[in-house]
């Protein structure tokens, strides 16, 4: 596989990573828990999910932008509210690389609350009383939509390594079909957070008669070098653990938990923040008095983020992580319009939003403010702020006062723009 | 267009709505023809940008450096954008606005020659407001008490004002007048809140406004 040449010894990395019982202390366990639940080790069934299922791209294949075709697509989404008469008060929510389509209410899965439970549902400020909202897992995810874990129909055996590498225009190609489906003209707003604001930009740069308003939040026109460096890091853990077989890990029966598990843990940094991991972490020692002068978790970061790698593997596909992060790798939208930055959103009449966090450093201000310099150039209706917090990247899944407030606010002015033909 | 002499908050304010709005927003509302697009910057909490887009029908957006003032003005539902004036006006394309609004800002930005070229780059008109330090007041504070003018109440001492370029009517006059700026009107706000249209060299105005509210015209291009 092209993906992986030239194999280092990870095996050995991995355990003198994760300690000395050959993998992520807990993950084995957990393996066992998992695997007595699920038949066959393979990932989630997506017919036993609640939601909607909708297969598209039937009678056309969708052409995806590496050349390559794919359908039909089945699409799982979720909705929340009502959808008004004139159809005026549509929302779609584009999730970010390991979010799904239950960002409301519990998670089937998890059983914890969904991905953006504070701020959506009745008199939050993604108001389910007045807002329609709309929320499909993407492409080549692993909750229902079509994805590498998903059965290939012409072989009837998981797609694997042999599904299509996709884009971040490939996921919002499939969001536009399921748009098309509910015959929705216009979406009032497109919102999402981190790769959710790439889908953002991209239906408001492609599709701006379809959008109404955009509010992509901490996010950027590319991805930086250093967020492909950690995705790297990623794709390498999930490869090097020998279940993951090449990516045959279905067809042999097994699940590539430890390498995913490490993946989650170095991404999870990623997401948070040095001062949140000292607010909330410090130094502490986890269940213990003194150091243990061995390589158990003696540090409560250590035991929080083996946590994290423990409870995602249960709920996502290694291969899915693959495709993603492949798929943020090479979302350039400045490269796509031949380095003409000005060129995205030349004479768009979308109005925008863009929302940055102080301690996000996956995607700082500065390239939240590229967005706002670029959106200003070609004197579109943009408003931006940055939220004052120290919970790094994830701050915009959590509940601040101040970013909800925003949010809020912003979605007032824009209502009040459509006025009475809006929601 | 028309604006005549008044009183901020008087009988004949009756026919906006009832909104308290300060003496320069009144004047500066007046100025901007409806349904413009204008570029309030230094928006602040966005009293004006508020009055503009609701009572005058304009496309108002905003610049704000200090984020809980941006926040909000988001929170009403304006367009405002988190930024350095100074750093941010350079991405707008020329022409872009029919009316740039600088209210009381001028004397706290860096270059505020460069920052009235770039005003009237991107503006087709830019309304500036000025505090006018050559206020009889400010005048005998300092020829008689041997200090620097500053505002008590507002807490301001010459170390810690953020008014780091101070000017006169005259100052500022001059200035455009060194920039072949052209001075389309001009209005000199009393202490009282009172206002009247002058003359840009009249000595009186310069004597007893406290604020002068400056409508420019664009720089001509040989004058560049």
């Amino acid at each position: 596989m092209i993906l992986l040449s030239n194999p280092i010894p990870w095996d050995y990395m991995v355990k003198r990573i994760c300690g000395l019982n050959g993998g992520l202390a807990g993950a084995d366990t957990m393996a066992r828990d998992t695997d007595t639940q699920r038949t066959g080790g393979g990932t989630i069934d997506p017919s036993t999910l609640p939601g909607e299922f909708v297969t598209l791209a039937g009678d056309t294949k969708l052409d995806l932008n590496s050349g390559a075709q794919l359908g039909p697509i089945n699409v799982a989404y979720t909705t929340h509210g009502t959808l008004n008469t004139n159809k005026s008060n549509a929302i779609l929510i584009c999730h970010a690389l390991t979010g799904d389509q239950f960002f409301c209410g519990t998670h089937p899965l998890t059983g914890r609350p969904g991905w953006w439970d504070t701020m959506v549902g009745p008199g939050k400020p993604l108001d389910t009383d007045r807002y329609f909202l709309i929320c499909p897992n993407i492409l080549g995810g692993c909750m229902g939509t079509t994805g590498p874990s998903e059965v290939n129909p012409s072989t009837d055996k998981p797609w694997g390594l042999e599904f299509p590498v996709i884009t971040v225009g490939d996921m919002v190609n499939v969001q536009k079909l399921l748009v098309d489906y509910l015959g929705i003209s216009q979406l009032f707003l497109v919102i999402g957070g981190s790769m959710g604001g790439m889908q953002v930009l991209d239906w408001a740069a492609r599709y701006p008669e379809r959008v109404f308003s955009a509010m992509p939040i901490a996010t950027a026109l590319r991805t930086s070098a250093q967020n492909i460096a950690h995705h790297e890091v990623g794709r390498q853990a999930v490869m090097a653990d020998p279940d993951w077989c090449a990516g045959r890990y279905q067809e042999e029966g097994k699940r590539p938990h430890r390498g995913l598990a490490v993946a989650r843990m170095g991404a999870h940094i990623t997401y948070l923040s040095e001062s949140a991991l000292t607010r909330k972490f410090g130094r502490s020692l986890q269940s213990r008095d003194r150091v243990t002068y061995g390589f158990e978790a003696d540090f409560q970061v250590e035991s929080y983020l083996r946590h994290q790698g423990i409870t995602f593997v249960d709920r996502f596909d290694a291969n899915s992580y693959l495709y993603i992060t492949r798929a943020m790798d090479y979302f350039d939208m400045v490269e796509e319009h031949g380095g003409i930055a000005t060129d995205i959103f030349d004479s768009t009449s979308v109005r925008f939003g863009i929302i940055s966090f102080t301690s996000d450093w996956m995607f700082p201000t500065v390239e939240n403010r590229e967005i706002v310099k670029v959106l200003n150039g070609v004197g579109a209706n943009v408003s931006f702020v940055e939220i004052e917090t120290d919970q790094g990247h994830d701050s915009f899944l959590m509940d601040i006062a101040d970013y909800h407030r925003v949010v809020r606010g912003f979605l007032g002015g824009t209502a009040e723009l459509l006025g009475a033909a809006g929601p | 267009m028309s604006i005549e002499n008044g009183t901020a908050g008087g009988a004949d304010l009756d026919k906006e709505p009832q909104i308290h709005i300060r003496v320069d927003h009144q004047l500066i509302a007046d100025l901007v023809p409806s349904g413009a697009r204008v570029l309030d910057v230094g928006c602040g909490d966005g009293a004006l940008l508020y009055h503009l887009s609701h009572f005058k029908g304009a496309d108002a957006r905003g610049i704000e450096v200090n984020r809980t003032r941006v926040a909000a003005c988001l929170n009403q539902g304006l367009s405002v954008i988190q930024g350095d004036a100074e750093i941010e006006l350079k991405d707008y394309p020329s022409g872009s606005f029919d009316c740039v609004v600088l209210s009381q800002t001028i004397q706290a930005v860096r270059d505020p020659k460069g920052t009235l070229e770039t005003l009237l780059r991107i503006g087709n008109h830019a309304v500036v407001s000025i505090t006018n330090e050559g206020y009889w007041r400010n005048r005998l504070q300092f020829a008689l008490g041997g200090r620097m003018p500053f505002r008590e109440n507002l807490g301001e001492n010459w170390y810690n004002t953020p008014n780091i370029h101070p000017c006169t009517i005259r100052d500022f006059v001059a200035l455009t007048k060194n920039m072949s700026i052209a001075i389309e009107k001009c209005f000199a706000v009393r202490a009282s809140g009172t206002y009247r249209e002058v003359d840009p060299w009249s000595a009186a105005a310069n004597l007893f406004a406290v604020q002068m509210v400056f409508m420019l015209g664009s720089i001509p291009a040989e004058a560049r």
